[in-house]
């Protein structure tokens, strides 16, 4: 069994990498519960790709990229709301507006050097591997933060899942709370993109919080669940990569959409089977 | 957990109100005062502006122009002592929540943000379960229960505000006859306690059994006493068919066993 943590314990690389992907895990398992729930699947896939063109500049001129996705996402979010205030569009189609010209602007800076080959392969794919310890600092800095919002907001966050006109009717602003979670969004996508990339990060987002809404009966357990099938994905995909020499992020988000489609098929028996007792109870 | 209120009257003042969404008015010239002890009945087709007037009374949409206090103030200032149980739930089949949490959440606008939810409240949840005949659903999820079952959870919910004001939008959608009747007798326990109520229904009985109806067509075709404003012609403007009163069985019931303003004599 020692080929479980031999990678850990004799490579500080892998070590970091797994404290990284860790923090990943906790952050997307607790946030992708509430992207879920609310049904933000969208403005999170947009914020995951919409950070590339402030990931770019920020490389362009020498700044940390994070600075750069952080900037992207302000704006993202920025421009999603002033589109559905001043217009009767759906927030739908202002994120899908947002989305696409982030992106593509992102892509003609990037197309328009020549010292971005590299580059982008890590913005997209996210550079694991070479994760410095800063960073890794700077990532337990925004899961505590993150964590400490949950923990505060957690009422209205709850209300703003049942029913947002509860959370108004209850004394809590729908509107200032639903921006607080977008914030959130933002803030976890900006500090995951580093470890997974910005194509795969919203796989975590997405993938974990997914599969564990098929178990949990609560959401706090979801977020529990959630982090658990992050880590279980962080840990299992950064052995494959090492023993296998695959990319580290895209196996990690792998793992974790076949955690999903496991799930998925066990709880498909587990209701067929179900189903199939009451049946014969019943004749 | 049912103490009188000391609230004083008006609850709802409502003059020349014109409602709507942002430049559109839905209905114009809304009329009415609504005391403590009583309650609104709002009958109408759908889009005929029931919903709309529900949701401009607990302060979620400005009205269009015109008067209307909610207990003598703009009602987006009181929002605390109103319990408002809208149409539609959203995501009833996705969160992951049990019944006493749904019910539970009834009692954040008293709790606040962080403040601590203390045993008193935890008995207003469970004596709302009980009220809505629910509570041996307490630890079951939200996505396993029924239809009905999920009504009267979120009716319980409203009750567990303890508001001095109930805002309810069709409230009685997937509820069956026993449901039905637990739910008569929990308006007539609000009612006793000092409470008012405004509720939009389909059910032309309901509406009349309370203090006052208002018949709604894109505007206001009549608001009173039920057995004087519910008639033949009033119905047809508000609902373009003939309903005949008093003659087919589930629609009318002209005649009334308890009196409008005190239904805690009876």
């Amino acid at each position: 069994m020692s080929w479980l943590i031999e990678p850990f314990a004799s490579n500080a690389f892998m070590l970091r990498a797994l404290i990284a992907g860790a923090l990943v895990s906790i952050v997307c398992g607790v946030v992708g519960t509430y992207i879920v729930l609310r049904g933000l699947a969208f403005i999170g896939d947009a914020l995951a790709h919409g950070v590339l063109p402030g990931v770019a500049v920020a490389i362009l001129l020498g700044i940390p990229g994070i600075i750069g996705a952080a900037v992207s996402a302000v704006v993202m979010i920025g421009g999603i709301s002033v589109i559905t205030r001043k217009s009767n569009l759906s927030s739908d189609t202002a994120i899908g507006l947002l989305f696409i010209s982030m992106l593509a602007l992102g892509v003609i800076i990037v197309s328009r050097s020549t010292s971005f080959s590299g580059d982008l392969v890590r913005i997209l794919f996210g550079e694991i591997l070479g994760i410095n310890t800063q960073s890794v600092i700077l990532q337990a800095i925004a899961t505590v933060v993150i964590l400490i919002t949950v923990a505060i907001c957690e009422r209205p966050f709850l209300l703003l899942c049942f029913n947002p006109e509860q959370a108004q009717i209850s004394g809590f602003s729908s509107r200032l709370y639903h921006n607080i979670m977008l914030a959130m969004i933002a803030l976890a996508v900006v500090i995951s993109f580093q470890t997974v990339g910005t194509m795969l990060v919203f796989g975590m987002l997405i993938a974990p919080a997914g599969a564990a809404a098929l178990l949990a009966r609560r959401i706090r357990t979801m977020m529990v669940y959630s982090s658990l099938f992050g880590l279980v994905s962080v840990f299992s995909g950064l052995l494959i990569s090492y023993f296998f020499n695959f990319s580290a992020g895209s196996t990690i988000v792998l793992v974790a959409s076949l955690i999903f489609f496991a799930v998925l098929l066990f709880k498909t028996i587990q209701n067929s089977r179900q189903k199939q007792k009451a049946v014969i109870s019943h004749d | 957990m049912t103490e009188p209120l000391k609230t004083s009257s008006p609850v709802i003042s409502a003059r020349s109100l014109n409602i709507g969404y942002r430049d559109e008015t839905i209905v114009s010239d809304i009329n009415f005062t609504l005391d403590r002890h009583q309650s609104l009945a709002l009958i109408g087709t759908n889009g005929s502006g029931k919903s709309t007037l529900l949701k401009t009374l607990v302060g979620l949409l400005p009205a269009v122009s015109g008067s209307l206090e909610v207990f003598g103030q703009n009602p987006g200032l009181v929002t605390r002592r109103i319990a408002y149980l809208s149409q539609f739930q959203s995501s009833g089949f996705i969160l992951p929540l049990r019944a006493v949490d749904v019910v539970t959440m009834g009692r954040y606008a008293n709790a606040g943000l962080t403040g601590r939810l203390s045993g008193e409240d935890q008995d207003i949840v469970q004596t709302s379960m009980k009220r809505m005949g629910v509570e041996k659903l307490r630890d079951k999820t939200l996505r396993s229960l029924s239809s009905g079952q999920q009504q009267r959870v979120y009716i319980a919910q409203t009750l567990a505000r303890q508001a001095d004001l109930l805002i309810l939008d069709e409230p009685t959608t997937g509820l069956d006859a026993a449901a039905r009747e637990i739910y008569q007798q929990m308006l007539r326990d609000e009612l006793c306690r000092g409470a008012s109520i405004v509720v939009a229904t389909h059910d032309i009985q309901e509406a009349m059994d309370c203090s006052l109806t208002m018949l709604l067509a894109r505007k206001v075709v009549a608001v009173g006493r039920g057995e004087k404003v519910v008639t033949p012609e009033a119905l047809l403007q508000t609902f373009g068919i003939t309903i005949t009163l008093g003659k087919k069985p589930g629609i009318t019931v002209i005649e009334r066993e308890h009196s409008h303003d005190h239904p805690c004599d009876d």
